[in-house]
């Protein structure tokens, strides 16, 4: 049922919209090149994560409820991210056990939601994006793309087209540490565990660390930056778009 | 056993400055990961053998009573004996009233977790009974008075030095000018000394990890043969086993039995799987004259028929923790009581409570290794997440998560708002971060600036940009 | 739950038990439609998923069992019929380097082999006891998925024989060999009645996979932790079958 011209909703992530908006334009471009009508909802702000996982669900629910008015009536819900895009597509309707309209609701808009780099492929059916580039990479597998969504070899594909080399990390499916207010609450854990991430980015010896999650990105940097490495840290869509030009690395200046 | 459990971040910044467990750790990694990757790569039909196994384990949770029922008359028509324990303490009064009964002196002991929980050891010591631990590596803890810090390999944090210094400790009718060229010494030494115990003991008292219904059998899994010998030299043979070990028939034992040495160990198979049913029959030249159950509940059975059900579908075979990086952390003593890891972070606080254990099902990053390793596809991170839900509403979130949670809320429900906060919150760490693109201390993250620099944004907000750029399409329209 | 007095004979543990599993499953005892099909389900005992990998002939089985054995760090010694056995103990035992008092499990299996042809071998029918250094035990049914041994206890099979020595010998038919544990537990079913309860399943049955090991001190992996050090199975080649060359055995 694939339209000529999906009209595609832009969850842009709260992250995104704080810390590094040309992620944001970066998935513009990509779902325009792919030939998507993009249109991104006024009244958004967070999928609603941080309480969520807090257990707070009263306040997730208000969140989730904000979502289904503001994203209902598109063709798809593409999110640049796999955490938050695994909240939408799997976590939102258990919000509302106890209420089957807003359920059904929420499962009709889990169906339509997707990954930005897995909906390029797997719904948009592309099989690389326009451009070139060259150099090494290494990718972290965030562990809600991975294993609540299923994005491994997806970005891998399409890097690869645009003439990247991928040089894997020993474990790259093993979580940084992030884990949202996780590193806040236990940072002491946190900060060992986004070592032996570092550790084994540096081994892999490639120039650039890609990831589809703006969170882990952030952790990662840090402690790259903190560690005086070279390595440069983006997220998958800014090199996919080939607007690497248009921001430094995370954690770096222009 | 006592918890340390609300200590959990001092004791998880113990174990990241302790040398020696973080060798251990290194070391142990790889053990667990790799055999087992290799032992599920070997069987095509692994993915199924799970299914299986959960729908085997539903089944039994939804018809325990039935089952636990039918196991008992086919327990006592076989001349056991079962000894329904609805707490802890009326478990520890069953064991100690059994060994008094028959005038135990000396007790041998196969690796048992619920000894832990129940704390047997303790309770015999305190009446005069002497518990010896015959699993090498719960015998090293003995020696030491330690915990064990894993399910299946209590002693995993140890290094070959530890095992020395407290053999030579602790076995001092031997030489002590006594040279251990190799590991294998120390097995010897081990072996010798718990071959002693085994002959001299009055009760032997295992763990079970499966009961089966139709035969009324207790199952055992181990592989030194230990809890063979422990159940089958001395008089009296008492097994320890929870209500949730039930499975109905051989046939389902054996499903669980495929998947539960490859995700434990990365064996095919564990050296010795034993099936017990009641007492020595006539002409038998060996095996107990006794044979008894003590079936625990302890908190169980009320986590039937909540959110919390799916984990008595656990068999105990270490995978989550084994795959667990906080655990690889940290190790298991920093969870602070019998069970560690996920599984722990899931059923510690259902048996010594959230106000207690309140810690562990928070201390994850939901990162999902667990589950996808779970022989019996246990919903780990959702039931640690129901757990949060259920401190929240007691209130027992730390007051400062509350506040900024609660701050946090009440402007995320507010887009515009929000997109306030957002831009004056991007512009200033921006302006902040201008020269360098990150800071390296920052007041309101100071966990986060400890280790690691804060990236610093890029400075405007998505949404301001988008519609100045939405405005200048307009305008050139 | 409290208020319910328990039953004559029903002890207030397993009451209180029962009641908490019934209050929160939300629902009183099984009707008895429901407890009869349960009880069908116990007594046909249905077979799950049987992994392909022991699908073979009967000589693919053998080999399959054999490999495993020796995966396990057991070996095997094909003999061509029970004559054979003496002669091939006290070799193995040479090799070995280890004495020649045997301590055998009084099975009539064991005690039909012509010993006498082996005046050296010094056999003792019983069980065993912590000073006994080699044993025979009779085989009663083998698994090739995993190279497992099957021992039921009986007065013919005492236990300790499995446990005790450091040397344990397991004469094997091949005839015995079976490939999934459920066939083995079939034969079982069909083969054992229990004196004391009338049903199949004995005191104890142990399944023997390797000698015993452990990787407790530096997770580096020992043999001979509490029982034997060293597993040898004397196979005796009583099917004919069996003898074909056998398909590609799965490493």
């Amino acid at each position: 049922m694939l339209q000529a011209s999906p009209r595609v909703a832009l969850f842009v992530t709260c992250l995104v919209d704080l810390h590094r908006p040309t992620v944001g334009f970066a998935a513009i471009r990509l779902l325009e090149q792919a030939g998507c009508q993009v249109e991104v909802p006024r009244a958004q702000t967070c999928c609603g994560q941080p309480a969520y996982n807090s257990g707070d669900r009263e306040t997730a629910r208000d969140l989730a409820r904000s979502i289904l008015e503001a994203f209902g009536g598109y063709d798809y819900v593409v999110v640049p991210s796999g955490s938050c895009g695994g909240m939408l597509r799997h976590h939102l309707p258990t919000l509302f056990e106890d209420d089957p309209n807003l359920r059904a609701r929420a499962e009709a808009l889990a169906e339509r939601t997707h990954e930005l780099v897995s909906f390029l492929t797997d719904v948009m059916g592309l099989e690389r994006v326009a451009g070139a580039a060259s150099g090494t990479v290494t990718y972290h597998d965030s562990c809600s793309g991975l294993r609540e969504l299923g994005i491994k070899a997806q970005p891998r594909r399409l890097l690869t087209g645009l003439g990247l080399t991928i040089k894997e990390m020993a474990e790259p499916e093993v979580c940084c540490g992030f884990g949202g207010t996780f590193c806040v609450k236990y940072p002491e854990i946190s900060t060992r565990m986004v070592a032996d991430k570092a550790a084994d980015i540096a081994q892999s010896g490639a120039e650039t660390l890609l990831a589809g999650d703006l969170g882990c990105l952030l952790n990662m940097a840090g402690r790259l930056k903190r560690e005086g490495s070279a390595v440069k840290a983006r997220h998958v869509a800014e090199v996919l778009a080939g607007m690497t030009g248009a921001v430094p690395p995370i954690g770096e200046a222009g | 056993m006592l918890s340390t459990s609300p200590a959990f971040k001092e004791n998880a910044h113990k174990a990241i400055a302790d040398v020696g467990l973080q060798k251990a750790l290194t070391r142990t990694k790889p053990h667990f990961q790799g055999r087992r990757a290799k032992a599920v790569e070997a069987l095509p039909e692994f993915e199924r053998l799970r299914e299986i196994g959960r729908d085997i384990k539903n089944h039994t949770l939804a018809n325990l009573d039935f089952y636990l029922e039918t196991w008992a008359g086919n327990v006592e028509r076989a001349g056991g004996q079962v000894h329904w324990c609805a707490t802890a303490d009326d478990a520890r009064a069953a064991v100690l009233g059994i060994c008094e009964r028959v005038g135990a002196k000396t007790v041998t002991k196969g690796k048992s977790m619920i000894s832990e929980e129940l704390g047997i050891n303790e309770h015999l010591e305190q009446h005069g009974i002497t518990p010896v631990e015959t699993d090498l590596g719960e015998y090293i803890l003995q020696l030491r008075r330690e915990p064990p810090s894993h399910i299946i390999a209590p002693a995993f944090h140890l290094n070959r030095e530890d095992w020395e210094e407290s053999f030579r400790r602790a076995h001092t009718d031997l030489p002590a000018d006594r040279v251990f060229r190799e590991r294998r010494d120390i097995l010897t030494e081990a072996r010798a000394k718990l071959r002693a115990r085994f002959l001299a003991a009055d009760v032997g008292i295992t763990g079970a990890n499966f009961l089966i219904a139709e035969t009324g059998s207790s199952v055992i899994v181990t592989n030194e043969g230990n809890g063979d010998l422990t159940q089958t030299l001395p008089r009296v043979h008492i097994v320890l086993a929870s209500i949730e070990k039930m499975v109905p028939t051989l046939e389902d034992a054996t499903n669980m039995l495929r998947l539960l040495a490859r995700s434990a160990t990365g064996q095919d198979f564990s050296v010795y799987t034993t099936f017990s049913t009641g007492v020595r029959r006539e002409g038998d030249l060996d095996g107990p004259e006794e044979y008894h159950v003590i079936l625990l509940d302890n908190g169980r059975s009320a986590m039937l028929g909540t959110e919390f059900q799916d984990m008595l579908r656990c068999i105990r075979c270490a995978a989550c923790m084994n795959h667990c990086p906080v655990y690889g952390v940290v190790g298991g003593h920093a969870y602070g009581w019998v069970y560690p890891g996920p599984m722990g972070a899931v059923l510690t606080p259902t048996l010594i409570g959230i106000d207690q254990a309140g810690n562990l099902p928070n201390a994850s990053t939901f990162c999902g290794k667990c589950e996808s390793v779970c022989p019996v596809k246990i919903p780990l991170p959702k039931m640690m997440r129901h757990w949060r839900e259920r401190e929240f509403e007691r209130h027992l979130t730390p007051g400062a998560v509350r506040t900024n949670l609660a701050l946090w809320g009440f402007v995320a429900r507010r887009p515009g708002l929000y997109r306030l906060a957002t831009r004056i919150g991007a512009g200033v760490l921006g302006w902040l971060g201008r020269r360098r693109g990150r800071l390296s201390r920052f007041p309101f993250a100071g966990g986060w600036t400890a280790g690691r620099d804060l990236p610093t944004p890029e400075g405007e907000t998505f949404f301001a940009r988008y519609a100045s750029e939405q405005r200048g399409k307009r305008g050139r329209a | 739950m409290s208020a319910e007095a328990s039953p004559p004979g029903r002890p207030p543990g397993r009451v209180a038990i029962l009641g908490a599993i019934r209050r929160h499953l939300r629902r009183g005892a099984l009707p008895e439609d429901q407890a009869a099909m349960l009880r069908a389900r116990l007594a046909a005992h249905p077979r799950h998923l049987i992994p392909a990998r022991s699908r073979l002939s009967r000589a693919g089985q053998v080999a399959l069992f054999i490999a495993n054995v020796e995966k396990e760090f057991g070996s095997v010694a094909r003999l061509a019929d029970a004559r054979a056995v003496p002669g091939a103990i006290a070799d193995y035992l040479a090799q070995q380097n280890l004495p020649s008092e045997i301590v055998m499990a009084p099975h009539p299996e064991l005690r039909e082999i012509p010993w006498a042809e082996r005046p050296l071998l010094k056999l003792r029918a019983g069980r065993a006891e912590a000073s006994d250094l080699v044993s025979l035990q009779q085989g009663f049914a083998a698994i090739a998925e995993t190279g497992t041994l099957m021992l039921p206890a009986a007065p013919e099979r005492p236990t300790t024989v499995n446990l005790l020595a450091d040397t344990a010998l397991v004469l094997l038919r091949a005839s015995r060999i079976v490939g999934a544990y459920e066939e083995a537990w079939d034969l079982l079913r069909a083969e054992r009645r229990d004196p004391l309860t009338g049903g199949f399943m004995p005191r104890n049955v142990m399944l023997v996979t390797g000698p015993s090991r452990s990787a407790d001190i530096e997770q580096t992996l020992e043999l001979g932790a509490h029982g034997p050090r060293r597993l040898h199975i004397l196979l005796l080649d009583d099917d004919e079958a069996a003898r074909a060359t056998p398909e590609s055995v799965p490493k």
